[in-house]
């Protein structure tokens, strides 16, 4: 009933996603056939040509395909975030079924009947096309549709990468730890594949040789596909506003609503906004902004300096800001002032063992630590101002190295009495939600995160407009704001959109 | 046809040499086939008698020597002019299984560009010269056939533009005994009304005597007799002789003329 609910309130941006979804994996199926197709030909015609073809696609095919979003990021012409990589990895993805069952189909044609056809002195054109190609038709289409269905379950991990599609919700509900969101992205990709799968059955059968109306069921079979495939394209490209201003996101909840935060500010001033949210980590979006594929998005003091600029931790505010400010001017980026709120990390524990321990600062589990688990997101245990500098600055000797998990599940493994204590965000809606408690920096080790909009120095010589707006926002948000709009959203499960309208209304 | 095409051989064989690797399955051939008639080649498996038909239609090339069809050299021929006028009858048939009866008939017409009208008459004429009614068989898939019926549709085919040369290799040789005479017996008549060359090869003897002008024996890749049936079947060659004897089973050659159909019955 939730899961009803859910789609019912959000029922534009499903079909938004649905689309994209379907554009995504028709792109891409199209293109696959169109290279596996031949591939497959010369595969089964030339085993020589064809074996170390065949390898190829079945390495792509071997790669995780988180791995190989990654590895497809910094290539010039392809990388960059978006649904141009998304598309090039689908691609690749389906390459393999497709040239493999291509070559299958046209390597079992029974011997006999290829050679009454070069006997009767057809060409090897006319062969291909009137013997060969209509008797492998069932096994290619059994190709694509193999290639069609894991198209649509490899498609929901594009959002990861910022293409959008059903891979959002999914994502989104991992943020959340909510199956509910989960499954109202998963559900239709799994109806999506069922569909494409019984579609490309009945295909496959009507095509097997010795069926009336073969070619009537091919014409209709390729009108179908060209009219959906039009359709999906048209919708697709679209949605790409050549002229709108790109606003991106990192891929938690705190992250979407800021870019939401940026995105609606801009439309209420009627400036045109395309939304490439959830994009992952920061160094996707850094890379993002400095390759042009966005132009906005919010970043973190703390987080740019250390992170991105490789520099020592800075305490001082002021100091941190003025010194991000040159450094990202030369990269032709302009830092504007900070929205309000510092989203440091928060070192946080349960509030039963906080109250039970008297724990108020982070000195105060120096005792405990010898006997406590820490868990950890995967930032935090890497960076050099995370887990390894919180240690040496506390003199913290954990009993065992820290469980190191996907930042939004580490809460629920501290309310679950997986972990003792954990590196949070001050500003996560959880903290309230799971009773947790947030442990005082008493020594100041942690540098101040103040979220403050990047945004490409071009767009605001082109368009001054656009600084206006976000100057609107500078210091509004405080960081019990954000905490707000975040349980709104991880907690009571509001809609992100509506969540900052209600905020931006509230502003004026 | 101009009247000096009468004496030069449909087919020759002049020296011909062909081997598989080293294995040598046609060897020193000398062959001459006269237009319009029918030579009948057996011999046992493996001599080479599918190999000399590929010869003929440049579904290979010879090692050595060479062949010629219409006093030209198959290396000289355009492969694909050459085959098409070259009909191609083989045991396995290779009927297109995505085609109907008729549409296997005049793949042919098709390829050398016929009309759709023309394409049909000939379609429906070659379905009754094979003793097919054209109403019940024309629609048909070959799943749907017998043997046998697919084996007349592969002779349709192979006469569909009326070709000057009708290859046949070992044609009833997957048909059950029954099947088998009915369909010799079948493209005896066939033949009458047919000036077509034609070459069969196969490894049954009765089927060569009753089928060929003239018979050949293929033995270790060399032709070692090709003689009218009736001169065969009194041959002294021991050599042929003793060949024929093994390869006709519980019946000696010598003693029949004309060998009647009633043999394997």
């Amino acid at each position: 009933m939730r899961l009803l609910s859910f789609w019912a309130s959000h029922s534009s941006e499903l079909a938004a996603m649905v689309e994209r979804h379907l554009f995504l994996v028709a792109v891409s199926t199209l293109v696959a056939i169109a290279i596996g197709l031949p591939a497959g030909i010369i595969a089964a015609h030339r085993p020589r040509v064809g074996r170390p073809l065949l390898a190829v696609a079945s390495i792509a095919q071997t790669v995780p395909s988180l791995a190989l979003l990654g590895f497809l990021l910094p290539i010039p012409f392809i990388g960059g975030i978006g649904p141009r990589i998304a598309v090039v990895a689908l691609i690749l993805y389906a390459l393999l079924p497709i040239v493999r069952s291509t070559a299958a189909g046209l390597k079992s044609i029974d011997r006999a009947v290829i050679e009454s056809g070069v006997a009767m002195g057809m060409t090897k054109g006319q062969l291909l096309w009137l013997v060969e190609l209509p008797l492998a038709l069932p096994s290619i289409v059994a190709g694509i549709r193999i290639a069609t269905i894991v198209g649509i379950g490899t498609a929901t991990i594009a959002a990861a990468i910022g293409a959008g599609g059903l891979g959002e919700y999914i994502f989104r509900g991992l943020s959340m730890v909510d199956s509910t969101v989960i499954l109202a992205g998963a559900i239709p990709a799994a109806v999506l594949a069922l569909i494409a799968d019984g579609s490309l059955t009945w295909l496959e059968r009507r095509l097997s040789p010795g069926r009336r109306g073969l070619a009537r069921t091919t014409a209709i079979a390729i009108g179908a596909a060209a009219v959906i495939s039009v359709t999906v394209l048209a919708g697709g490209f679209a949605s790409a506003r050549p002229d709108a201003i790109v606003i991106g996101s990192k891929n938690f909840t705190e992250q979407v609503l800021l870019g939401e935060l940026l995105a609606q500010t801009l439309e209420r001033r009627g400036i045109p906004v395309t939304r490439r949210l959830n994009l992952g980590g920061t160094f996707i979006c850094d890379s993002a902004i400095r390759s042009g594929d966005i132009d906005a998005y919010v970043e973190y003091t703390g987080t740019a300096f250390t992170a991105i600029l490789k520099q020592p931790v800075l305490k001082d505010p002021d100091a941190i800001l003025s010194n991000l400010r040159d450094a990202y001017s030369r990269g032709g980026l302009s830092v504007l002032a900070p929205l309000g709120f510092n989203n440091t990390f928060a070192i946080l524990v349960r509030r039963s063992d906080a109250d039970a321990l008297g724990l108020r600062t982070i000195g105060d589990l120096r005792a405990l630590a010898g006997r406590w688990r820490p868990g950890f997101g995967y930032e935090f245990a890497e960076r050099g101002d995370g887990y390894a500098g919180l240690s040496s600055a506390y003199g913290l000797q954990f009993a065992q190295p820290p469980r190191v998990m996907e930042l939004n599940l580490v809460y629920r493994a501290l309310a679950t009495n997986q972990v003792d204590v954990i590196a949070g965000d001050a500003t996560s809606g959880l903290v309230k939600a799971l009773e947790l408690a947030m442990l005082a920096d008493d020594r100041g080790y942690f540098p101040p995160y103040h979220a403050v909009p990047i945004v490409r120095s071009a767009v605001l010589l082109r368009q001054p407009e656009i600084g206006d707006a976000f100057a609107q926002l500078t210091g509004r948000i405080s960081e019990d704001d954000m905490r707000a709009m975040n349980a709104a959203v991880d907690v009571e499960h509001r809609d992100v959109a509506a969540t900052v309208r209600d905020f931006l209304s509230r502003l004026r | 046809m101009a009247p000096s095409d009468a004496d030069v051989p449909v087919v020759a064989f002049v020296s011909v040499r062909h081997a598989y690797g080293t294995r040598v399955v046609l060897n020193d051939l000398n062959l001459s086939i006269a237009r319009g008639e029918a030579l009948a080649l057996v011999g046992r498996s493996g001599t080479g008698k599918s190999t000399l038909l590929k010869l003929i239609n440049r579904l290979l090339l010879p090692e050595a020597g060479t062949v010629l069809v219409d006093g030209r050299d198959t290396r000289q021929w355009d492969p694909i002019e050459l085959r098409r006028r070259t009909g191609y009858v083989m045991q396995e048939v290779g009927l297109f299984p995505h085609l109907t009866v008729e549409d296997n008939v005049t793949l042919v017409p098709r390829l050398e560009g016929w009309a759709d009208a023309r394409r049909h008459t000939r379609a429906l004429e070659l379905l009754a010269l094979v003793g097919l009614p054209p109403a019940e068989f024309a629609g048909r898939w070959p799943h749907e056939l017998s043997g046998g019926q697919r084996q007349r549709v592969g002779v349709a085919r192979a006469l569909a533009v009326d070709p000057p040369v009708l290859l046949m290799d070992e044609p009833f040789g997957a048909l059950d005994p029954m099947t088998r005479v009915e369909l010799r017996d079948e493209f005896q008549r066939i033949r009458r009304h047919l000036k077509q060359t034609v070459v069969l090869v196969t490894h049954d003897v009765v089927e060569a005597f009753a089928l060929g002008d003239r018979v050949g024996v293929l033995d270790d890749g060399r032709l070692i007799a090709c003689e009218t049936p009736d001169r065969l079947a009194h041959t002294t060659d021991p050599r042929v002789r003793q060949f024929l004897d093994a390869l006709v089973p519980g019946v000696r050659v010598s003693t029949v003329d004309r060998l009647p159909s009633t043999v394997t019955d």
